[in-house]
């Protein structure tokens, strides 16, 4: 959902009060375009003052600005240009800059599968992935899938299968299933599983992600 | 029900049929929106600072730095909750943000919101709390019975205790010939959907607030969320973002309040989004439970009588820990008939971290009781524990421990028949290494590796129990669209992947003998469709939606009885058509619609139960009770401790099959937690402190984890449900896990006591 309506903005408590210090401008280059995901991190704050007082330096010292790069990417076979923290995972820049949220953060540290991409072909997860690396290659995305109205045969027979529920671990499912159909087109139906072990479904629609492979197999 | 369904002209994708999901081309392109993926112009983000601390006094908390922090928009603390400061499910205990006192590690003290994540995460760190650390109580034995514990909240650490006193035990006591005793665990564990907490709060011109998040219950969040906001109901909109999973994690309360406090305090959207690690405290867990139980039988394996104290660690707060005692006293002994018990059901206050709903929700820890001693007493009696479970197995006319009678059919006999006739599955090819007990990581050749067999019986209520008059409610808009009749169905009822909104579908295509149904965004501008929880949607909102299209047909029969001069009882609708008994097609529904929608709202309420006695536990508390068993097969390495499940064979009664394919997945996915709870999930909490939130630390089921099933799936119906049907989540996340624990047990001839079992407890066990 994106709404147009407009609010009047508040200015930042920290501009009301005419904070000294870093330029606010020179963070925000730097802290807009940093990706979301460095807010992984916990946010228990409080316990190991080693921790509190370590970003308080950081912060204390005006964090020189960070690196931003303008970058080209081409997703889905579209050549886009945004300026990007170097930092930034390409999970982030894909969701949060591109506007592609087709391509889900569950975990944020490659444990779930859920953010599974092709990178020319190969199966990455694109949240332990730095998103300025990755010029000159082909990233492929769920929202790049489908032609037009025609869907991938793999989003089609988990369609028919359905092979899943809630549906949030889905589009890395189905993005690691067309990887895996790349790699191994003829995949023995035993290799399954441990070639999909990646991917986590809490709903555990495993046995019809299952299906939903063996059908598409040969037909992509 | 009343009203007969519209089932004499099948409707294509109706009732019975597998159509597909109306959300499913959205899931699979990546379009479908979660609340994680909600997006606003001028939105910001808002962050929480949580307690490291189990249990502390707050001194002071110093918001002055994080404010200063260039891109900070505000920063909150309890004294900025504009109205109640407390809210909760059941019983209004838990701060907003903590005012005095921290009661667990992760409990939400300040909020912040900036223009991006990163600066909001920034400035958490510069929020200031002095804490006096206090010790943590995080016995719950300790809770429940030692006076000398200090007192977490005014009326003292019993949450709730339920007993059950049913017959007369010290007769049961005399009569037994044999007795069998055991103490069982139950770790804590933890719903793990994959869409994290998240949500959008945008402020409204009228001062109020909309509110797009990811719940279970939007009713429920709204008369917790009004009043902390000081805001009336009408004032906050709600509408459900995409849900990534629930299983019960989302019917307590997570950013909501937050999120709409920040809003309404800087004039902005605002967007929370936890992140993995802060989802593990977010939300509520399963209980863990300590129970000891003692069973007495003849020597003929007919129970006799059945003793049981249970505790189930509440954590922190409330919560739904209220209903989830009694759901484990009341089916405490299980689907079994048994003339003498005495149960005592604890749920605790501590300083772990708050447990309340998850799939199963009570019953899942009993059962894991009860299917234990069965196993126990076949084992005493030299006797097949499918046998033991068959003689004393509950049918319809039984009474159960709360003494409600059985008054619907409960086949459980015919059901360990069938799990008893199920083919077995043959032995592993172990000259593949990927068969052995974990996969390519076992570096033997199999010489240590047992195959073990094991049963499991569960019995879970279905809808909400103890009085609750949890009502559905739906309407239904019949209008002619592009020269075709077109229903249009709102509810308030929470699709979380079960398939509701193809249920939804179904059932008006059956009632109105149309094809074009569309499912309305599920928001808060229509009456209360309760939680989706207790497996009751189906029987709830598929009820309130089968009764508006009663009412819708009822309405088209009256005017078209008028107009055409024929008897509203010969009138039925199919293929999109008004139809006469005698006189044939009358009219196509869009001509008769014409310009004239019909439109019904309705609400469905179950039939009344009562609550159970407090000093007895008797009482008519359920409004349906459904079974499923379970039969594993497991192969373990007891030399590694390594296991592999081969295969889960499970029999279940569903009353009425309406989606199969659902139905299926449903079966997959229960059992396929109790998988989880058996052998691989615990959340570990150390002195209150959780030591494994993430998923590289807190296991749940792979693919290569989940073994092939075989589903045996009976139609019994239940005259008193739409359709005949039962709730059918619920029940195989109960009897899985007894199931796969016997099987391990059975490979090992180990006690095995506690769930989950790791490879520890198999090889320091073994001699």
């Amino acid at each position: 959902m994106r709404s147009r309506r407009k609010f009047e903005g508040r200015q930042p408590v920290s501009e009301q009060r005419e904070q000294i210090g870093a330029s606010r401008r020179t963070f925000l280059v730097g802290g807009l375009s940093a990706g979301a995901g460095l807010a992984g991190a916990t946010m228990l704050g409080g316990s190991g003052t080693a921790v509190a007082s370590q970003s308080t330096e950081l912060a204390a010292a005006a964090a020189p600005p960070p690196d931003t790069r303008k970058i080209t990417l081409t997703v889905n076979g579209q050549a886009r240009t945004t300026d990007v923290d170097t930092r930034a995972s390409l999970l982030d820049v894909l969701r949060e800059r591109i506007g592609l949220t087709g391509t889900k953060k569950g975990c944020n540290q490659g444990a779930c599968g859920a953010c599974t991409i092709l990178v020319d072909g190969d199966r990455t997860l694109a949240c332990l992935t730095l998103a300025a690396r990755y010029e000159q290659r082909e990233i492929t995305t769920i929202e790049g899938l489908a032609e037009g109205n025609r869907l991938h045969p793999v989003q089609q027979a988990f369609i028919e299968r359905d092979g899943f529920q809630c549906g949030f671990c889905t589009s890395g499912q189905i993005v690691s299933a067309v990887g895996l159909l790349n790699e191994r087109p003829d995949v023995p139906d035993a290799e399954i599983p441990e070639l999909m072990s990646g991917n986590l479904c809490r709903c555990a629609a495993y046995p019809n992600i299952t299906a939903a492979i063996r059908d598409a197999r040969g037909e992509g | 029900m009343s009203a007969p369904a519209n089932i004499d002209a099948p409707t294509r994708d109706g009732v019975g049929d597998s159509p597909q999901r109306p959300d499913g081309i959205g899931k699979v392109t990546g379009e479908f929106a979660y609340a994680s993926d909600l997006w606003h112009d001028d939105m910001l983000w808002g962050a929480t600072l949580r307690s490291p601390h189990p249990y502390a006094r707050i001194r002071s908390i110093d918001i002055s730095a994080a404010l200063a922090h260039p891109g900070v928009y505000a920063v909150l603390t309890h004294e900025d909750v504009p109205g109640a400061k407390y809210y909760g499910l059941d019983h209004v205990d838990q701060p907003v943000l903590a005012i005095d006192t921290v009661r667990y590690q992760g409990e939400p003290v300040a909020l912040v919101a900036a223009e991006h994540p990163e600066i909001a995460r920034r400035a958490l760190a510069k929020i200031e709390v002095s804490y006096d650390v206090l010790e943590p109580l995080t016995d719950p034995r300790k809770a429940a019975f030692d006076a000398t514990a200090p007192a977490l909240h005014e009326h003292g650490n019993i949450v709730r205790h339920q007993p059950v006193r049913f017959g007369k035990i010290s007769e049961g006591q005399r009569a037994a010939e044999v007795v069998v005793r055991g103490e069982y665990q139950v770790g804590m564990q933890d719903q793990a959907f994959l869409g994290p907490e998240a949500g959008l709060a945008v402020p409204t011109e009228d001062g109020g607030i909309e509110l797009y998040v990811a719940t279970q219950w939007m009713h429920v969040d709204l008369r917790q969320i009004a009043p902390c906001l000081a805001l009336p109901e009408d004032k906050v909109r709600m509408t459900l973002s995409g849900v990534g999973g629930a299983f019960g994690a989302r019917e307590d309360l997570s950013m909501q309040v937050h999120a709409a406090m920040l809003a309404l305090h800087t004039g902005k959207p605002i967007k929370i989004v936890y992140n993995r690690e802060e989802s593990f405290f977010g939300h509520v867990h399963r209980h863990p439970a300590l129970m000891r139980y003692e069973h007495g039988a003849w020597r003929d394996g007919t129970l006799v009588y059945a003793k049981a104290e249970i505790i189930l660690d509440g954590g922190a707060y409330t919560s739904s820990t209220m209903n989830v005692v009694a759901n484990a006293a009341s089916l405490g002994v299980g689907p079994y008939s048994v003339p003498h018990i005495e149960i005592d059901t604890y749920g605790v206050y501590t300083n772990n971290p708050p447990c309340g709903a998850m799939r199963g929700f009570g019953a899942v820890q009993a059962c894991y009781g009860y299917e234990s001693q069965m196993d126990r007493l076949a084992a005493e009696l030299d006797m097949h524990p499918l046998e033991v479970r068959r003689i004393n197995a509950i049918s319809q006319g039984s009474v159960l421990a709360n003494g409600q009678v059985v008054d619907t059919p409960a086949p459980l006999a015919e059901m360990l028949d069938r799990l008893a006739a199920t083919p077995q599955p043959e032995p592993a090819d172990q000259t593949d290494i990927r068969n052995l007990p974990g996969g390519a990581a076992n570096t033997t050749h199999g010489e240590g590796v047992r195959r073990g067999i094991g049963y499991g019986v569960g019995l879970k209520n279905i809808c909400f129990s103890e009085g609750a008059d949890d009502y559905s409610t739906a309407r239904v808009r019949l209008a002619a669209v592009g020269g075709e009749p077109t229903a249009l169905v709102h509810t308030a009822a929470a699709e979380v992947g079960q398939g509701l909104v193809t249920l939804q579908g179904q059932i008006v295509r059956t009632e109105l003998g149309i094809e074009r149904v569309v499912i309305a965004p599920a928001d808060t501008q229509i009456g209360d469709a309760g939680s989706t929880s207790a497996s009751r949607q189906s029987y709830m909102t598929g009820g309130a939606v089968k009764v508006a299209c009663e009412a819708v047909r009822e309405m088209i029969f009256e005017r078209a009885a008028d107009q055409f001069g024929v008897p509203a009882d010969e009138l039925s609708l199919a293929g999109g058509k008004i139809v006469a008994q005698c006189a044939g097609v009358l009219a196509a529904l869009a001509d008769f619609l014409g310009t004239e929608p019909i439109e019904a709202v309705r609400e469905f309420h179950h039939r009344p139960t009562q609550r159970m006695d407090p000093v007895t536990g008797q009482g008519d508390s359920h409004t349906q009770l459904a079974l499923c068993v379970h039969r594993a097969v497991v192969d373990v390495d007891v030399e590694l401790g390594l296991l592999k499940v081969v295969e889960l064979a499970a029999v279940q009664d569903v009353g009425k099959v309406l989606h199969r394919n659902s139905l299926e997945g449903q079966i997959h996915g229960g059992t396929a937690q109790g998988l989880g709870l058996a052998v691989l999930e615990e959340i570990q909490v150390v002195d209150g402190l959780i030591r494994n939130p993430s998923f590289t630390d807190y296991l749940i089921p792979t693919i290569l984890d989940m073994p092939p099933m075989r589903l045996d799936i009976l139609e019994n119906p239940d005259p008193h449900a739409p359709y005949g049907l039962r709730g059918a989540g619920e029940p195989p996340t109960l009897s899985s896990t007894p199931a796969i624990a016997a099987a391990i047990r059975d490979a090992t001839g180990l006690p095995l006591t506690r769930v989950p079992i790791g490879p520890e407890d198999i090889i320091h066990s073994v001699k």
